[in-house]
C-alpha cells in the first residue's frame, strides 16, 4: 500500500506528460487527479493506522548506490512524521489538482502542468518518506526541479524563466550545505541511513573535526551544514529571494509548492534530524535567530507589497520563520503542527488569490482591484477565512498552532527564548496588519480596474471552489481537532514515539496568562485598526509613507536583497568568466603555449631558411668561416 | 577462454573498414553505412557477451591473451578487469550511435569519415585493454590520427588551425610518455604491465616518470591550463567528430591515470595528491565560470567538459573506494551524457547552421520532443539525482571529503556553478518567444535522431536509478588497486624510517 501512495502519481505522471497528447486534455487531468486523490485516501488509512494502531513500516524496494563503505537503498519508511507529511502532501495535492482543472482550463499545455503537478508529489513523497539522506536529498532535487519547471511553466515569459533559474541556483546554494552535510554525516557515522545515524548521535558529541585549521565540534558542523540546505529550500532569510519571484509560476503551484509542500521540506528536515539536532544547542539557537529574523524581515515586506501573491509569498516567507525558531527552542512538534496547519490555511488563501486573479483577468496588482466582495461572494468569504486562520483569530487553526509556538519560545527560558517570543508576538501583529490590508484592498473600497468593468466580475466555476471549501474546513477545524495528537497529550500520550527526539522532554508548565491572552487580544484588535487605516482613512497611512520615505523604500524594494546579490554573485561571476575566457585563456595561456610555440618555429624557420640564399659564393663563404674557426681551436690546443 | 574476444573486438572494426575501403560502391554510400553499423552493433553485442562472461568476483586480469611480437622485448598481451571493461562498453556503445548521426551531418567522403571512424574504435578498444606499456602506446597515439583527420578534414572553417592546436598539444606530451615507457623498459626490463604491477617500480625513478606520464595524461584529459585545445577542436569538429572525442578519447586519459599513474607509480601518485587536487580544482571552477560566458553552444558543453574530467581527476587521486569509482562512473556518465549534448547542438546547428546562443531562443514551440530529450541531458550534466552524472559526482566528492574537507567543499561549489550554465544555456535555446524568425522553419527530431538520443536518454536515466551493474562491475578491481596501492606506500615509509 505504502507503494501505491507514492507510485501512483509517479504513474500519472508518466501518462499524462508522455501520453498526455493522444490521451487529451480530460483524460489527462482524470488520470493524474484520480490517481492522486486515490493516493490521498490511501494516506489518510496509513494515517489512520499509524495514529490508532501504532503502525510502523520501513519497507527496502531495490538497491541504489553501494560504493565503498556506502549502502544506499530505495526505500519507504512510515512512521508517525511521515504519517503526517504524507497526509498533507497528498492532501493538498489532491485539492490543487482537482483546482487546476478549472484555472487552466483556458491553458493549451494542460497535460504538460498535470504531469509536472503529479511528478512533483511523487518527488515530495519520496523526500518524506525515505529513510536516508541521499534519497531525501534525491527528493530534494527532485521537488526543486518540479518547481523549476513550474515556475517556468509559462516559458515565452521572460521573467518566469528567469524565477526558474533563480530559484534552482539558489536553491542549489542551499543544497551545496546539504550536501556537504551529508558527507561529513558518512565521513563521521560511515551510513547515511537515518537509524544508524540516529543511533550514534550521542556518541560523537565531543568529537572535533579540523576545517581549515579551525576546531569545529563535529555534530554543530552536521547541523550547520543541513540547516544551510534547509534555509535554502524553505526560504530563509539570506537564501529566501527565489520565493517572492517564484509567484511567476501558475497559482495552483504557488499554493502546492511555494506554501504548503515544498518549502516545509526545510522544517521536516529539521524535525527528522531532531536525534542530531537536540545535542547542539548553539546551531538550535542560530536556527531560532534566523528563524524570528525571517518571520519578522518578511512580514516587514508583505506590508508594503501591491503583488497579491508576493504578499503572500513573503506571508509564507515569514509562516516558515515561525516554524523554524519553534524547532530552535526544541519545539519540533509544534513546529509540525503549524506545518500541518500552514497548509490548509495558506494553500486556501493562495488558492483563493488564484480565483481573484482568475476573475480580475489575470490582474495581481491589489491597487487595481477592490470593492468587487459583493461580485465574488464565495471567494471572499474563503479568503477571510483563510486570513482569520492564518492570523490566529481564536479557535481557528492558526490560533493554536501559532500561539503554542510563542508560548514554548517563551518557556525555553533563555534569553533567545524570550526574544523569539517577543518577535513572534510583534510579527503576529504584523501578519494580522498586512493580511487584512490584502482583503480590504481586494474587496473592500471603490473599484479601481481602469481594464475592465465590474459587472464583469464573476465568482469562479465550482470546480475551483468546491477544493477551496476542503481547505477552509482545514482552516478552521485543523487546529482543534489535532491540537491533542501533535502536542502528545491526552489520549495521544506519546504520539510521536520515535519519530522526534528530545533530549529534555518539553516543558509541561504554563506560560503567564498575559502571554497567553496577549497576541489573540492584538491580532483581534487589528482587524478594525486595519479597516480604519486602509479604508476610512488612507491619509494616516500616506502621511506615514511621506515621512518615512527611506523607510518605505527600502521596504518596497525589499531590503535590496536582489540588488546586492547581483552585485557580488552575478555580475562578478559574469566578469571572472569573462576575465579567464578571454584574458587567461586567450592571452596567457594560448599565446604563450600552442601559438606561442607555432609562431616561434615559424619565426625559426623563416630565419633558417634566410640562410638558404642558392648562391654558391656565399656557402662557400660560409664554409671558409667556419673551417677557420675549427682549424684555429685545433691549433690552439 | 580459447576465443581470443578481445582481439575480435580489438579487429573487427578495422577488417569492417577494409571492407568499406575495398568496397566497390563509391557512388553510393548506403553499402558502407550498412557494413558500419553492422559491425560496431556486432561489436557492442560481443562486448556485451564480454560483460557477461566477465567473472566480477576476481580482481586479476581476465580474457588475457599473449603474443609474441618482437622476440624478448615486447608481446602483444592484452587483458581486462573490472576498470578496463566499462570503458570497452562505453566505446562500442558510442560507436554505432554515432555512425547512425552521421547520415545527416556528413555530406562529402563519407566512406572514408566512416573508415575513420572504425579505425578509431579498434584504436580506442586497444587503449582500454592493453596490458603492455608498448601496445599502449601504439594504441594511445594512432587513434589520435583518425580524429586529427576528421577535425581536419570534416571540420569548420579554422579546421586546419584547431587541428594542428590539438596535434601539438597531444603530441609533446606523447613523446615524454615514449621516453618514460623506454626508461622503465631500462629500469626494470619489461614492459608488461601485470608483472609491473608486481614488481614494483624503484620510488626514486618514480616522480619523474609519473611526470612524463602525467604530461601525455593531462594535456588529453584535458586538464587546466593544457586544457584550450578542447573547445577548438570541438568547435570545429563535425558532430560525430565531437561525441567520439568528448565521449571516448578524453577517457583514454582518465584511464591511464588510474591504470598507470596509480598502478605503476603508487608512490609519486602519493606525492602529486595535492598538485592534482589543486589542478582539479582550478579546472572545476574556473571552466565553469568560463562555461557560464560562452556564446557557442559547442564551446559552453566543451568547457563543462573541462569541468567535469576535473571531478574525475579529482577523485582518482583520493585513492578511496567511493572516489575511484565514483571516477570511473563519472567518465562513463560523462560519455553518455556529453556524447547526447554534442548531438543534441548538431541537431540544430544541422537546421540552421549556426552555433551561437543568441540566435536560437523559443524553439520549444516549434520542436518540443528535442526539448525534452535535451532537457533530461541538461539535467544530467547538471548532476540531478536520479540521473548517471549525479552518482558520479556525488561519490568523487564523498570520497574527497574523506581526504580533504577543504578541496570537497570547494569542488562541491562547482555544482552551483554547473546548474546556472547550463540551466541558461537551455532557456537561451529552448525556453521564451521566437525572435529569430528562421526558426520557425525547424522541424522535430527524426527518427534516428530521435532513436539514438533516447537511448542515450534511457541509459542516463536507468543507471541514474540503479547504477548497481556498473559499480559492481568495478568494485572488485578497484578494492585490489587500492591495496596495491596502500601496500607500496607502506613498504616505501617502513624502508624510509
Amino acid at each position: 500500500m505504502e507503494k501505491l501512495i507514492i507510485f501512483l502519481p509517479l504513474v500519472a505522471a508518466i501518462a499524462s506528460g508522455f501520453f498526455g497528447k493522444y490521451i487529451g486534455n480530460k483524460a489527462s487531468q482524470i488520470i493524474t487527479t484520480l490517481f492522486v486523490t486515490l493516493s490521498a485516501l490511501l494516506s489518510i488509512y496509513i494515517f489512520y493506522d499509524v495514529v490508532f494502531n501504532n503502525y510502523s513500516n520501513n519497507i527496502i524496494i531495490a538497491k541504489w548506490i553501494t560504493s565503498g563503505l556506502l549502502d544506499v537503498n530505495w526505500g519507504i519508511k512510515i512512521d508517525q512524521l511521515s504519517a503526517v507529511m504524507l497526509v498533507v502532501v497528498t492532501f493538498v495535492s489532491a485539492i490543487v489538482h482537482v483546482y487546476s482543472i478549472g484555472y487552466m482550463s483556458h491553458d493549451p499545455h494542460q497535460p504538460r502542468f498535470m504531469s509536472y503537478l503529479s511528478l512533483f508529489t511523487f518527488s515530495m513523497l519520496v523526500l518524506v518518506t525515505s529513510d536516508n539522506f541521499l534519497q531525501l536529498f534525491f527528493g530534494w532535487e527532485g521537488v526543486g526541479l518540479c518547481s523549476y519547471f513550474l515556475i517556468g511553466f509559462w516559458f515565452k515569459k521572460p521573467t518566469a524563466n528567469a524565477a526558474a533559474i533563480k530559484a534552482f541556483v539558489v536553491n542549489r546554494v542551499g543544497d551545496f550545505g546539504f550536501a556537504l552535510g551529508i558527507f561529513l554525516i558518512f565521513y563521521i557515522f560511515g551510513s547515511v541511513n537515518y537509524d544508524e545515524v540516529f543511533n550514534q548521535s550521542s556518541l560523537y558529541v565531543n568529537t572535533k573535526v579540523n576545517f581549515l585549521s579551525l576546531e569545529l565540534n563535529v555534530i554543530n558542523l552536521i547541523c550547520f551544514l543541513l540547516f544551510i540546505g534547509a534555509m535554502g529550500k524553505s526560504a530563509q532569510i539570506f537564501l529566501h529571494t527565489w520565493l517572492p519571484d517564484a509567484m511567476e509560476g501558475p497559482t495552483p503551484v504557488s499554493a502546492l509548492i511555494h506554501a504548503a509542500t515544498m518549502v516545509t521540506a526545510g522544517v521536516f528536515l529539521v524535525v527528522r534530524c531532531s536525534p542530531i539536532f537536540e545535542y547542539s544547542p548553539i546551531v538550535l539557537n542560530f536556527i531560532t535567530v534566523i528563524g524570528m529574523s525571517t518571520a519578522l524581515f518578511a512580514a516587514t515586506i508583505a506590508l508594503v507589497q501591491n503583488d497579491i501573491k508576493k504578499i503572500i509569498a513573503y506571508s509564507t516567507c515569514s509562516q516558515l520563520g515561525y516554524m523554524f525558531f519553534a524547532t530552535g527552542v526544541g519545539a519540533y512538534n509544534i513546529a509540525m503542527f503549524h506545518l500541518f496547519t500552514h497548509a490548509f490555511f495558506k494553500a486556501l488563501l493562495f488558492l483563493g488569490a488564484g480565483s481573484v486573479i482568475h476573475s480580475f483577468n489575470d490582474e495581481q496588482n491589489i491597487n487595481k482591484m477592490g470593492g468587487v466582495y459583493k461580485h465574488l461572494p464565495y471567494t471572499y468569504i474563503l479568503m477571510i477565512i483563510g486570513t482569520l486562520a492564518l492570523t490566529g483569530f481564536p479557535f481557528l487553526s492558526g490560533f493554536y498552532s501559532k500561539d503554542l509556538i510563542i508560548e514554548y519560545a517563551f518557556l525555553k527560558g533563555n534569553t533567545f527564548g524570550y526574544y523569539a517570543c517577543a518577535i513572534g508576538i510583534i510579527t503576529a501583529v504584523l501578519t494580522s496588519i498586512y493580511s487584512w490590508r490584502l482583503i480590504i484592498k481586494t474587496f473592500h473600497g471603490e473599484f479601481n480596474n481602469k481594464a475592465m468593468s465590474i459587472s464583469a466580475i464573476h465568482d469562479s466555476p465550482k470546480v475551483m471552489l468546491i477544493p477551496l471549501f476542503f481547505l477552509a474546513i482545514g482552516s478552521i477545524f485543523a487546529g482543534f481537532v489535532f491540537k491533542d495528537l501533535f502536542l502528545s497529550k491526552g489520549s495521544f500520550i506519546d504520539f510521536w514515539g520515535g519519530s522526534i527526539f528530545f533530549l529534555e522532554p518539553l516543558s509541561n508548565k504554563h506560560p503567564p496568562a498575559y502571554i497567553l491572552y496577549l497576541t489573540p487580544i492584538l491580532v483581534t484588535i487589528s482587524i478594525p485598526l486595519s479597516y480604519y487605516l486602509f479604508l476610512k482613512n488612507k491619509s494616516i497611512i500616506e502621511g506615514l509613507v511621506n515621512s518615512n520615505k527611506p523607510v518605505y523604500q527600502f521596504l518596497k524594494n525589499k531590503w535590496y536583497f536582489d540588488e546586492l546579490y547581483e552585485v557580488i554573485f552575478i555580475k562578478s561571476s559574469k566578469y571572472l568568466g569573462k576575465y579567464f575566457w578571454k584574458k587567461i585563456d586567450g592571452l596567457v595561456i594560448d599565446r604563450f603555449g600552442p601559438d606561442g610555440l607555432s609562431s616561434l618555429f615559424k619565426y625559426f624557420s623563416i630565419k633558417a631558411s634566410k640562410f638558404q640564399t642558392g648562391f654558391i659564393y656565399q656557402y662557400a663563404f660560409v664554409m671558409l668561416i667556419g673551417f677557420s674557426i675549427i682549424l684555429t681551436i685545433i691549433i690552439i690546443e | 577462454m580459447n576465443f581470443p574476444i578481445l582481439s575480435s573486438l580489438i579487429i573487427f572494426p578495422t577488417v569492417g573498414a577494409i571492407f568499406i575501403l575495398f568496397g566497390r560502391s563509391s557512388s553510393n554510400y548506403n553499402a558502407a553505412k550498412y557494413i558500419s553499423l553492422f559491425v560496431s552493433l556486432a561489436n557492442f553485442i560481443l562486448s556485451i557477451f564480454l560483460w557477461y562472461e566477465f567473472d566480477k568476483n576476481n580482481s586479476g586480469f581476465q580474457f588475457v591473451e599473449e603474443r609474441l611480437w618482437l622476440e624478448g622485448l615486447i608481446n602483444y598481451k592484452i587483458g581486462i578487469d573490472g576498470i578496463s571493461i566499462l570503458f570497452i562498453i562505453l566505446t562500442t556503445f558510442i560507436t554505432p550511435l554515432c555512425i547512425i548521426s552521421v547520415n545527416s551531418t556528413i555530406k562529402n567522403r563519407l566512406k572514408d569519415f566512416l573508415i575513420a571512424i572504425l579505425v578509431m574504435e579498434t584504436m580506442m578498444i586497444g587503449v582500454f585493454c592493453s596490458l603492455d606499456l608498448v601496445i599502449f602506446y601504439l594504441f594511445f597515439e594512432a587513434g589520435l590520427i583518425p580524429m586529427f583527420l576528421i577535425i581536419g578534414i570534416w571540420g569548420g572553417q579554422r579546421r586546419v588551425y584547431s587541428a594542428f592546436k590539438f596535434f601539438l598539444y597531444t603530441l609533446l606530451g606523447s613523446v615524454l610518455m615514449l621516453v618514460a615507457i623506454i626508461s622503465i623498459y631500462w629500469i626494470t626490463g619489461t614492459t608488461d604491465v601485470i608483472k609491473l604491477y608486481e614488481l614494483g617500480i624503484d620510488a626514486k625513478y618514480q616522480h619523474l616518470l609519473w611526470l612524463a606520464f602525467f604530461s601525455s595524461f593531462a594535456v588529453k584529459t584535458p586538464m587546466w591550463p593544457v586544457h584550450t585545445w578542447l573547445p577548438d577542436a570541438h568547435v570545429e569538429a563535425p558532430t560525430a567528430g565531437s561525441v567520439l572525442l568528448a565521449a571516448i578519447l578524453l577517457k583514454m586519459a582518465g584511464y591511464g591515470f588510474i591504470r598507470f599513474s596509480v598502478g605503476l607509480f603508487p608512490i609519486a601518485s602519493e606525492y602529486f595528491v595535492s598538485f592534482i587536487f589543486v589542478l582539479s580544482l582550478i579546472a572545476i571552477i574556473y571552466t565553469s565560470l568560463v562555461a557560464l560566458m560562452q556564446e557557442d553552444m559547442k564551446k559552453l558543453i566543451a568547457y563543462s567538459s573541462v569541468a567535469h574530467m576535473g571531478f574525475v581527476t579529482m577523485g582518482i587521486f583520493t585513492m578511496t573506494p567511493e572516489g575511484i569509482e565514483g571516477s570511473i562512473f563519472q567518465m562513463i556518465s560523462h560519455g553518455i551524457i556529453s556524447a547526447a549534448l554534442f548531438l543534441c547542438v548538431g541537431v540544430v546547428y544541422e537546421r540552421t547552421h549556426t552555433r551561437e546562443i543568441s540566435k536560437y531562443g523559443g524553439i520549444v514551440s516549434v520542436m518540443p520532443r528535442y526539448a525534452v530529450v535535451f532537457m533530461v541531458f541538461t539535467l544530467g550534466a547538471l548532476g540531478l539525482p536520479g540521473t548517471t552524472g549525479f552518482i558520479g559526482e556525488f561519490l568523487i566528492l564523498l570520497g574527497t571529503f574523506k581526504v580533504n574537507f577543504v578541496v570537497a567543499t570547494i569542488a562541491s561549489l562547482g555544482v552551483i556553478l554547473g546548474a546556472a550554465y547550463m540551466l541558461w544555456l537551455y532557456r537561451r535555446i529552448v525556453f521564451g518567444e521566437i525572435t529569430n524568425t528562421e526558426l520557425n522553419k525547424l522541424v522535430d527530431l527524426n527518427k534516428s535522431e530521435m532513436t539514438t538520443l533516447s537511448i542515450l536518454a534511457i541509459a542516463s536515466i536507468l543507471f541514474g536509478f540503479y547504477p548497481d551493474p556498473l559499480l559492481s562491475t568495478t568494485t572488485t578491481s578497484v578494492e585490489s588497486l587500492i591495496e596495491l596501492f596502500n601496500s607500496n606506500i607502506k613498504l616505501y615509509t617502513a624502508s624510509n624510517l
